[in-house]
């Protein structure tokens, strides 16, 4: 095989795993949009919160650190212990339960019957005051996050596709990195477990009955505030699965929030309401803009990834606006 | 038939207003332990709003809904569900992304109590819970005669079997009180003659109390115990389908020959 060839699949296959990432992201606004016809504008921004919760339990860093010492006078940062991983993975999913639960309490319960448009202000209200409350509580340095998932260059694979290349072409194996493969095991899992949950448990067809028919979902005895707990849960742990992989890859920094803009191609690509949509419509964006960058950048002057996925989706607009796997837009006039 | 006449519900006085429109005008009505009673009128007579007042969607203003002897107080649609009232809709209301197994067994909802962890791990009860709730669910289907359409999405069956599959939905909660809203409404004579056929047999096999508005009044007088008849939010007629045949209110209403 020719080096150009061999670089074509490294470059896909990096695509492919940058993909993955953006699928996770697009997977938390798919739960919540199927369930409620709510376009949840904060998703990046829980994603963005989960990772700062996980990052202050395991450092043992004080909540509100800034604002106590300001208060006070004090110099507190940390507490004197660190948590292991996981025991902060679970603290830090308990907290979006909690968190699930006052969106419930405090803003849905008080919106109930009124137009998508007034839950969508009412996510980006969401949203910002989620941005400045996790500022508030864990201050804006940009944290390093590690969670014990294996990071850097697989060795391995770079041995195993060495001899690929053809006889005297410079080729030195391809890159992986650790990391993405890791997050694709993960979010391949995560979606099967989402998939048996919803198929084959009680509450996972109470989340598919309330998100085809209301009326019919509560007249066999489902309570909707029940059923969006439970689906805020889901997608924050969605949220939480993607902030660590984010935050682990590039740190957990303010920027995380922004992710959420990538996902919206990535929506707009696999429509709104199907999980397997989200993951398809993210690795077509992710291998899509990896792809053209590496054949067109050069000829257009680069940085083609900025703008590739808002593009292709505006394609999408034009000529199948229900997206790949959406339901087909009917109107009856 | 049970004619015991023991009052599973007592509808007393109920007004029903949307802003200036009364939609139900001091209605009052009793249904009977294991009796079929219908509740027919004009379009827009107020026999929808009426079942939804029931099923607890619409909160009447005035009047008091007693069911099974005590008072109820103001519940939310899912809570009367857990009570023991389960319905159809006039226009289909079916989870049309699922299989009709998966719609009906949606309806078993309220018998199963496993909480969320279990089900997760699908271990402490969760798989056995399942596996009961499925047993009865395949009874109904048996029942319906509808096990060929099992694996179907709803949104695809015609008509006539979504209303089938609705009416298992509402069976497979084993309601105590069945609440169908225009059971045969589009349906042919021969789906009609099905549908009353599993109306009776319900009543009979089951001891399932049924309430039912239909339009069709030749079913409604085959199949029923007892009638209310309703025009302009009032109640017009009650009594047996021969005594509603005979009163002149309920002729004069159907004929459009009274004053309005």
């Amino acid at each position: 095989m020719s080096a150009d060839f061999l670089y074509t699949i490294e470059v896909i296959i990096n695509g492919l795993m940058a993909g993955v990432l953006y699928s996770l992201v697009a997977l938390g606004f798919v739960l919540i949009f199927k369930a409620s016809g709510i376009f949840n504008y904060a998703q990046g921004v829980m994603a963005l919160f989960a990772a700062l919760t996980l990052v202050g339990l395991q450092e043992g860093r004080v909540p509100f650190a800034h604002l106590i010492n300001a208060m006070f006078g004090t110099k507190i940062h940390h507490f004197d212990w660190s948590l292991p991983a996981l025991l902060a993975i679970i603290l830090t999913v308990l907290i979006m339960i909690l968190f699930a639960i006052l969106v419930e309490k405090l803003i849905l319960k008080h919106l109930v019957n009124q137009e998508p448009i007034i839950l969508f202000m009412a996510t980006i209200g969401l949203a910002y005051f989620m941005e400045g409350f996790g500022d508030l509580m864990w201050g804006s340095d940009v944290k390093t996050l590690n969670v014990g998932i294996p990071q850097g260059g697989s060795f391995w694979f770079e041995d195993f596709t060495i001899g690929w290349a053809a006889e005297g072409e410079k080729f030195y194996g391809m890159y992986v990195d650790l990391l993405d493969v890791w997050a694709a095991i993960i979010a391949i899992s995560l979606v099967l477990v989402l998939t048996i949950f919803s198929q084959y448990t009680k509450s996972g067809r109470a989340l598919r009955a309330v998100a085809d028919d209301h009326q019919a979902a509560l007249s066999v005895g489902i309570s909707l505030r029940v059923i969006w707990v439970l689906v805020w849960s889901i997608s924050g742990f969605v949220a939480l699965v993607a902030g660590m992989m984010w935050g682990a890859k590039s740190g957990v920094q303010f920027s995380l929030s922004l992710i959420a803009l990538k996902a919206l191609p990535v929506l707009m690509l696999g429509g709104f309401t199907s999980i397997p949509g989200a993951i398809v419509g993210g690795l077509i964006i992710g291998a899509g803009e990896k792809l053209f960058e590496f054949f067109m950048g050069p000829l257009i002057g680069g940085a083609t990834e900025n703008w590739f996925a808002y593009v292709l989706a505006l394609l999408f607009l034009v000529f199948r606006p229900q997206g790949l796997f959406g339901e087909k837009i009917i109107e009856r006039v | 038939m049970n004619k015991e006449n023991i009052k599973m519900m007592d509808i007393k006085n109920i007004v029903l207003r949307f802003g200036g429109v009364v939609a139900i005008q001091n209605i009052s009505f009793d249904i009977f332990k294991g009796e079929i009673r219908a509740i027919i009128g004009p379009n827009g007579a107020g026999k929808s709003s009426m079942l939804n007042v029931i099923n607890g969607f619409y909160h009447p203003q005035e009047g008091e809904v007693w069911f099974r002897g005590k008072k109820r107080g103001s519940m939310k649609p899912y809570q009367i569900a857990h009570q023991g009232i389960a319905r159809t809709f006039q226009n289909i209301a079916l989870f049309k992304g699922m299989t009709a197994l998966d719609n009906i067994m949606t309806g078993r909802f309220t018998h199963m109590k496993k909480g969320i962890f279990s089900q997760m791990i699908w271990e402490g009860g969760a798989s056995r819970e399942e596996y009961e709730n499925r047993e009865v669910v395949e009874k109904v289907i048996d029942f319906l005669e509808i096990q060929h359409i099992r694996k179907t999405p709803v949104g695809a069956l015609p008509y006539g079997l979504q209303k089938r599959v609705e009416l298992g939905r509402a069976l497979a909660a084993e309601p105590e009180l069945l609440l169908l809203d225009e059971p045969m409404a589009g349906m042919n004579v021969e789906e009609k003659e099905d549908m009353s056929r599993y109306i009776l047999d319900v009543n009979s096999e089951f001891e399932t109390t049924v309430a039912l508005i239909e339009h069709d009044m030749g079913v409604v007088m085959d199949i029923s115990d007892r009638v209310v008849v309703m025009d302009y939010g009032k109640k017009i007629g009650d009594g047996t389908p021969d005594e509603v045949r005979n009163n002149q209110a309920v002729i004069d209403a159907y004929l459009g020959v009274s004053e309005h």
